[in-house]
């Protein structure tokens, strides 16, 4: 349990990306199974003990402490986890010398009933000193707030193992905490884990901007950019799953897609709402965007905006795994899948007939259904490679004034707004895997966005500065402006002019956020 | 039952002692002061007259200019219209004292700022026999349990160890805690150089002057990026995040306080290395303290007063807090 809270107090005063990797990394290469898969799966909020609540760590503190120094050092730390940690009395201190195992703790958390929960973290904090009780409540009720996403403990799995971060993401997803197979694998003691019969996650492949680059159409095949959610579609013949970009399973939000697509293969596309124009206006995007997180839709959700997919790709045809094949080759194997599909639920995206480059720019600046974000620019020859891989694919937005950016800060608007979250900072990435403020808006959301926004802020918060509060890095905002200039005033080196919120993408993963280069290169 | 309240009057801006006309830290000037330690919140500018030891008045010359004064040794005393004014070590900083007032068969002690722990730049805290126990507060809550002080040390030198082509920038408050981290270092054998910001220096100066051994320091300011490397600076906190900062080969951001222990508090400060040093008495020292002085009643002063009033009257002690305004403004935890 020691080496655990090392690693939870040393993440908090981390910020750099690369450091926090190099931590973690070096925690699962040094920790015993299976207590490094628990810790892994505490850090990325995948352990849940439905018995253990955070009345249980109150009740166990008032047992203890005299009711009113605790409530006057509660006032005064602000956060009851850290409050029970450090008020615990230290009575065991001179032979606390034996450490508790993490594979221990775990295993009495999950079996505890919730009235012995009280007393079961009380004899284990009797036996620890205040960091490691920090941590045991942290990790007993939730809520680490460490800033460790999923793809980032991927990265720092890959990193401490010497892997690619793609292969270990698509394993993972097959696979449950505490992981001892995919260690196994990562210290080459045995093969890859091999998830077969289970409906997992493949990464996606993603594209660069453009910018400035010129392409031959020789060699790159045009489609429309469609501006809804990207999703995979896994068919395993007995269960269909669907997943977001990130890798989290969104079936639920979506039932009828998943009821719809009876076939076996892995396809790739995008999740739109049919209606005029393809439904693209921001409200039916919107509708999109609210079902995401639910684990039900009302009928009324699903008559109202009919939802459909539009397939881009196909990563399995059947059994067999065809990424390694051209673009063109899976392209044709494409055009063979969809006419299976039920045309209620599935169409394909058209190719673009440009004569040339020039021609292309035309067909882009005149696309009038606003469903429609951009041109997308594949390598006819590019395999399917998860990520980002320079030169194979290019996305080439019709509004290129717009950056995915991740929320950072928020504080209290004035007037009819002074009770919500309503102004927010956001920054892109450094090179370092830092964030950087690039920015601050509050407006172009809707006073329902609002509400989801402060609730988010609320829900989120790691820490206060007077009215200002952080948040948890997780939150990618979709930010349009009109310009972008240099700056000495910000860390970035840049400043926005007039920002506003023109998207809450709860689909994205931070990670996935632009970087301030890609900023800097819209200098005008 | 004590008299004492007869005599001793508490006001919002400082301990009055009617028979002597003169005031214990008072925070506006006036005619007589008697100044427990040189911390802003304790020692003002502009009195009349001051009693405090030599240190505490060579501080307060550094600080205000302020030439004039009474000095009066650890142990000494004077006699101010019949009541018996003495100063006795607090373990605070240099020149820190709890001051003794003995007046019509009453003993009464006002601590000022005060802790127990080993401090090698002054003299420790001597528990003193009183009727009244006038004690502060400021890290009056049970969550306050400092860690030893050579495990926080330790932090530095781990952070040297993994990064030697960084520096190590620790915020430190100007008086007392800067050369306390100081001579913390050098009493567990680091002999390097240590580098100071600008502000820094004279105080440290002056604690050389005092007998306090510093060993080799430099300013930042003659120094170049890559001597640094690998290396201790200490600065003001309100350098850390600074422009100042950026001479400095990439540092590490460390910070002694003793509010370090509170994480929110920490990150709000943006440290990487919270070290939880303080010149203040933690909640064991402080309930210790009063068992073992054993007064007749408690009177505390600045900071958490409410829990430590409580805890005095869940042990069957009788005590009360005093309003006292003013506090804390520089003292660092
Ligand atoms: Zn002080
Ligand atoms: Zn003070």
């Amino acid at each position: 349990m020691r080496a655990l809270a090392t690693l939870i107090d040393r993440l908090i005063y981390t910020r750099s990306r690369n450091a926090k990797i190099d931590l973690i990394a070096n925690y699962l290469r040094d920790t015993p199974d299976p207590d490094r898969g628990w810790a892994l799966a505490a850090l990325t909020g995948d352990l849940d003990f439905p018995t253990v609540k955070a009345s249980a760590v109150r009740t166990a503190a008032t047992e203890r402490v005299d009711p009113v120094l605790f409530k006057l050092s509660r006032n005064f730390v602000g956060d009851t986890a850290e409050t029970v940690a450090l008020i615990w009395p230290d009575h065991m201190r001179e032979d606390a010398t034996e450490d508790i195992r993490l594979n221990t703790v775990v295993a009495e958390l999950q079996e505890v009933t919730r009235k012995d929960a009280p007393r079961l973290l009380a004899s284990m904090m009797d036996r620890m000193d205040a960091n490691s009780r920090y941590a045991l409540i942290k990790l007993a009720t939730g809520g680490m707030r460490v800033g460790v996403s999923a793809r980032l403990a991927k990265t720092c799995f890959a990193h401490a193992f010497g892997l690619d971060v793609n292969d270990v993401e698509e394993v993972w997803h097959a696979l449950a905490p505490p992981y001892t197979e995919l260690f196994a694998w990562g210290e080459g003691k045995s093969g890859r884990p091999d998830p077969s019969d289970i409906p997992f996650f493949r990464p996606f492949m993603l594209a660069h901007p453009l910018e400035e680059t010129r392409i031959d159409l020789k060699d790159y095949a045009a489609e429309w950019k469609w501006d809804g959610i990207r999703i995979q579609i896994v068919g395993t013949g007995t269960d269909v799953r669907l997943y977001s970009r990130g890798g989290d399973d969104i079936t639920g939000s979506f039932p009828e897609i998943a009821e719809n697509f009876d076939q076996i293969g892995v396809v790739d596309g995008e999740l739109l709402v049919r209606g005029d124009a393809q439904g693209g206006e921001a409200a039916s995007f919107n509708a999109l965007q609210q079902r995401l997180g639910r684990k039900k839709v009302s009928a009324k959700m699903r008559e109202d905006y009919p939802a459909f997919v539009r397939l881009y790709d196909i990563l399995f045809d059947g059994e067999e795994d065809i990424r390694a094949q051209p673009w063109s080759k899976r392209r044709i194997q494409l055009e063979r899948f969809v006419p299976k599909l039920k045309t209620s639920h599935f169409d394909i995206s058209a190719l673009l007939e440009a004569r040339d480059f020039g021609h292309l720019e035309e067909i882009r600046s005149g696309a009038r259904d606003a469903a429609i974000e951009g041109v997308m620019l594949k390598r006819r020859d590019s395999p399917y490679i998860a990520g980002r891989k320079a030169g194979l694919w290019y996305k080439w937005k019709r509004d290129p004034l717009n950056a995915d950016c991740v929320m950072m800060y928020a504080q209290r608007g004035s007037g009819k707004r002074s009770s919500f979250y309503s102004d927010y900072t956001f920054g892109c990435w450094t090179e370092d895997g830092e964030l950087y403020p690039v920015g601050k808006a509050y407006s172009g959301f809707t006073d329902e966005e609002l509400k989801w926004l402060d609730r988010f802020v609320r829900q989120n918060t790691i820490n206060r500065f007077g009215p200002v509060r952080e948040v948890e890095k997780t939150l990618v905002l979709e930010v349009a402006f009109d310009s972008v200039h240099e700056s000495k005033r910000h860390k970035s080196g840049l400043a926005m002019r007039f920002p506003r919120i023109s998207r809450i993408r709860k689909d994205k993963p931070a990670e996935e956020a632009d970087h301030v280069t890609t900023l800097k290169n819209m200098i005008s | 039952m004590t008299n004492a309240s007869t005599w001793i009057e508490p006001h919002p801006h400082g301990i009055y002692i009617k028979p002597a006309d003169a005031w214990i830290d008072p925070s506006r000037p006036v005619e007589r002061a008697l100044v427990t330690h040189g911390h802003a919140d304790h020692a003002r500018g502009g009195h009349g007259q001051v009693w405090a030891t030599p240190e505490t008045l060579a501080i307060m010359g550094l600080r205000y200019g302020t030439a004039d004064g009474a000095p009066v040794r650890y142990g000494d005393g004077v006699d101010l219209n019949g009541v018996q004014v003495s100063y006795h070590p607090a373990g605070h900083v240099l020149g820190s004292a709890q001051i003794l007032l003995e007046y019509a068969g009453e003993r009464v002690v006002v601590t000022g700022d005060y802790k127990r722990r080993h401090d090698p730049t002054c003299p420790a805290f001597e528990p003193l026999t009183c009727d009244i126990f006038i004690t502060e507060a400021t890290f009056g809550l049970p969550v306050f349990r400092h860690p030893p002080t050579a495990e926080e040390i330790g932090k530095l030198f781990t952070a040297l160890e993994e990064n030697p082509e960084r520096c190590v920038l620790v915020g430190a408050y100007a008086l007392g805690k800067a050369q306390r981290v100081i001579a913390e270092l050098r009493q567990l054998g680091h002999n390097a150089p240590v580098y100071l910001h600008g502000a820094l220096e004279k105080m440290c100066a002056l604690y050389g002057q005092h007998g306090v051994e510093l060993g080799d320091l430099r300013p930042v300011m003659d120094a170049d990026k890559d001597e640094m490397r690998g290396q201790i600076v200490l600065a003001p906190p309100s350098a850390l995040n600074d422009r100042w900062s950026r001479r400095l080969p990439d540092p590490i951001t460390a910070m002694a306080s003793g509010w370090m222990l509170v994480r929110q508090r920490a990150r709000q400060r943006n440290v990487e290395i919270p070290l939880v040093i303080s010149d203040h008495a933690d909640w064991t020292e402080l309930t210790d303290t009063i068992t073992e002085v054993d007064p007749e009643e408690t009177w505390v002063t600045h900071g958490r007063e409410d829990a430590l009033v409580h805890w005095c009257e869940l042990n069957q002690r009788k005590a009360r807090a005093l309003e006292m305004v003013g506090r804390e403004d520089e003292d660092d935890g």
